[in-house]
């Protein structure tokens, strides 16, 4: 979104005082649970224990996030998380990359044919293949390990989409120039075009690491082996026992941990996640 | 040379095989293969003998299945009207770019790249009975708080509560992008016309947007009918399965009880439901360029 977007508009409910207040005491509503949540995980646990009211109250520590180093759990699930959502990320821009530029610039036989069934494929759910995909993953022996995790997602029709928008995007004078070159399609692809792209991969590889970060579903049934989890599937894992176990505390400290690498990653970046958000929703 | 270029060569396709052969061994094959699964006895140990449409028919008179539809459907009913709402009142009020507007939209939609563990999690602390963040305030006040996530009624609420707070970003954002679209001279025109702000809202600014309502509502739909981890982590589908969504009786015919066939079939009942849907937005977003609203 450029800023030349933000034109003046004479409409009198758009920027409307009344609303903006109400947006702001929305935005304070929002904003509480997490509050809340930060609050807990500076508080000591047996204190918590007591009585959760004792977060308006000092003393506040750090020690529930000291205890996250001291957890060798946590980490092994923060690196699990990496290289999978690292891995996926790479795969979805090559193959991304390389079809999109097909559809948009090449010609080859059934072009307009393959493009329709792989945008049909933006309309299956997960969970319409999640039973099949499961038991081929079993026959190769797939499952519990980091490419078993990464290649679903691979498979996602929306970053093709996403690519072959952006590379028709690109003025048609710059690869005619070229071809008077003589240069081959995988030339102009290589040297002329994808260093234009450079944006476009950002967009759609921050929005794939993110995806695969929070990634839920794939994770729970395939890594079912405890040293195999992701960081989201081990922080629900530690959840649902969270009464005894661990402490209302130490689990909050987690959940802060688990989700500033999102943050950070969204705070540097909000341009491009809207983007591809918002491009990839009005297909 | 640059007919070499557009001319159609069997060689131009290579830069499609890698993403294609993915495709279709993991998305292709796996919709035909679950079709198949579906119309056999399956279990743990691999695919049986054929049985027909016996797994439809024991999915229908499975009155959890029948449950969890409804639950589904409930769900729909009660966050998708709350996100495009909440999403448009967000966008009205926010459209002005300021500086507290820019950081306003970006709060509002950072909840969305949180994952379900954590957006789960946060809401469980709001909730839970006696250390909850609801708990703790209602006391001051000398209320009795209800305890949410294991009341029927109450439960799936509770879940949807969660659900709007955190995809309510997406709902704002297109919004957004489609009242920059709305062109000045119409808001001129009702300016001339000494138009109250409620009529230029009612006359001018929903209607033209009325094709983004449509789309968001039917995005909404698609995504809120998916719901899964926030009902298994919050309520685990409680008390009594009802909150138990479409998704989870998926999982726990297919992944816990291990019954592949019957859970294979209910998966084709949401993959109709879903598809119905994505036709209804394909339809929808193509006609945009015609329409010149």
């Amino acid at each position: 979104m450029s800023k030349d977007q933000s034109t003046y508009r004479p409409d009198a409910l758009t920027g409307n005082r009344t609303l903006l207040a109400i947006a702001i005491a929305l935005s304070i509503v929002m904003m509480a649970p997490v509050a809340w949540l930060v609050g807990l995980s500076i508080k000591d646990n047996k204190e918590l224990m007591l009585g959760t009211e004792s977060v308006f109250e000092l003393p506040y520590t750090l020690v529930n996030y000291v205890n996250i180093l001291y957890s060798s759990q946590a980490f092994g699930w923060f690196f699990n998380s990496l290289v999978v959502a690292i891995g996926q990320t790479a795969g979805v821009l090559i193959l991304a990359s390389l079809a999109g530029y097909a559809f948009a610039r090449l010609e080859f036989p059934f072009r307009k044919t393959i493009f329709v069934i792989v945008l049909f494929g933006l309309a299956v759910p997960e969970q319409a293949v999640i039973i099949a995909r499961h038991q081929m993953f079993n026959w190769f022996g797939l499952h519990n390990s980091y490419i078993g995790l990464m290649l679903p997602g691979m498979s996602s029709a929306f970053g093709v989409f996403l690519m072959t928008q952006f590379f028709k995007a690109i003025p048609k004078e710059i690869d005619e120039a070229a071809l008077l070159d003589n240069a081959s399609p995988m030339r102009i692809f290589w040297k002329v075009l994808l260093p234009l792209t450079l944006p476009a991969q950002a967009t759609l590889g921050i929005f794939t690491f993110l995806h695969a970060w929070n990634d839920y579903w794939w994770p729970l049934i395939s890594a079912t082996r405890k040293e195999m989890f992701t960081l989201t599937i081990g922080i629900a894992s530690s959840q649902t026992n969270f009464a005894q176990s661990e402490g209302l505390g130490f689990l909050s400290a987690q959940a802060v941990f688990a989700s500033l690498p999102v943050l950070i990653v969204y705070v540097i970046f909000q341009r491009h996640i809207v983007t591809a958000v918002s491009g990839g929703a009005v297909k | 040379m640059a007919e070499s270029y557009r001319r159609s060569q069997w060689s131009n396709s290579l830069f499609i095989l890698p993403y294609l052969s993915v495709f279709v061994v993991l998305l292709v094959f796996p919709l035909f293969w679950g079709a198949w699964l579906s119309l056999h006895k399956v279990d743990l140990f691999g695919p049986g003998r054929f049985v027909g449409l016996g797994n439809y028919v024991r999915v229908l008179a499975d009155p959890v299945f029948l449950q969890a539809l409804r639950n589904s459907i409930i769900f729909v009913l009660i966050s998708v009207p709350a996100l495009v709402v909440l999403g448009l009142f967000l966008a009205l009020a926010l459209n002005k770019t300021t500086r507290t507007t820019s950081f306003l939209r970006g709060l509002f939609f950072s909840s969305s790249v949180l994952s379900v563990t954590i957006v789960t999690l946060i809401w469980r602390f709001v909730f839970i009975p006696g250390d909850g963040l609801l708990a703790v305030v209602s006391e001051q006040f000398g209320l009795q708080p209800v305890n949410f996530l294991s009341t029927s009624g109450w439960s799936l609420f509770s879940v949807g509560v969660a659900t709007v707070w955190w995809c309510v970003g997406l709902p704002m954002m297109l919004f957004l992008a489609a009242l920059q679209q709305i062109p000045n001279d119409l808001y001129e025109a009702a300016a001339l016309d000494n138009a109250s702000p409620w009529r230029v809202l009612t006359r001018v600014t929903l209607p033209s947007i009325a094709r983004t309502i449509m789309l968001v509502t039917i995005i909404q739909i698609v995504m809120q009918f998916q719901l899964f981890g926030q009902a298994q982590i919050m309520t685990n589908g409680g008390p009594n399965g009802t909150s138990r969504p479409l998704v989870m009786y998926i999982y726990e015919v297919g992944f816990v009880r291990w019954d592949v066939g019957k859970a294979a079939a209910a998966s084709e009942f949401l993959f109709l439901i879903i598809l119905v849907a994505a036709t209804a937005q394909y339809v929808i977003s193509s006609r945009n360029s015609e329409a010149s609203e």
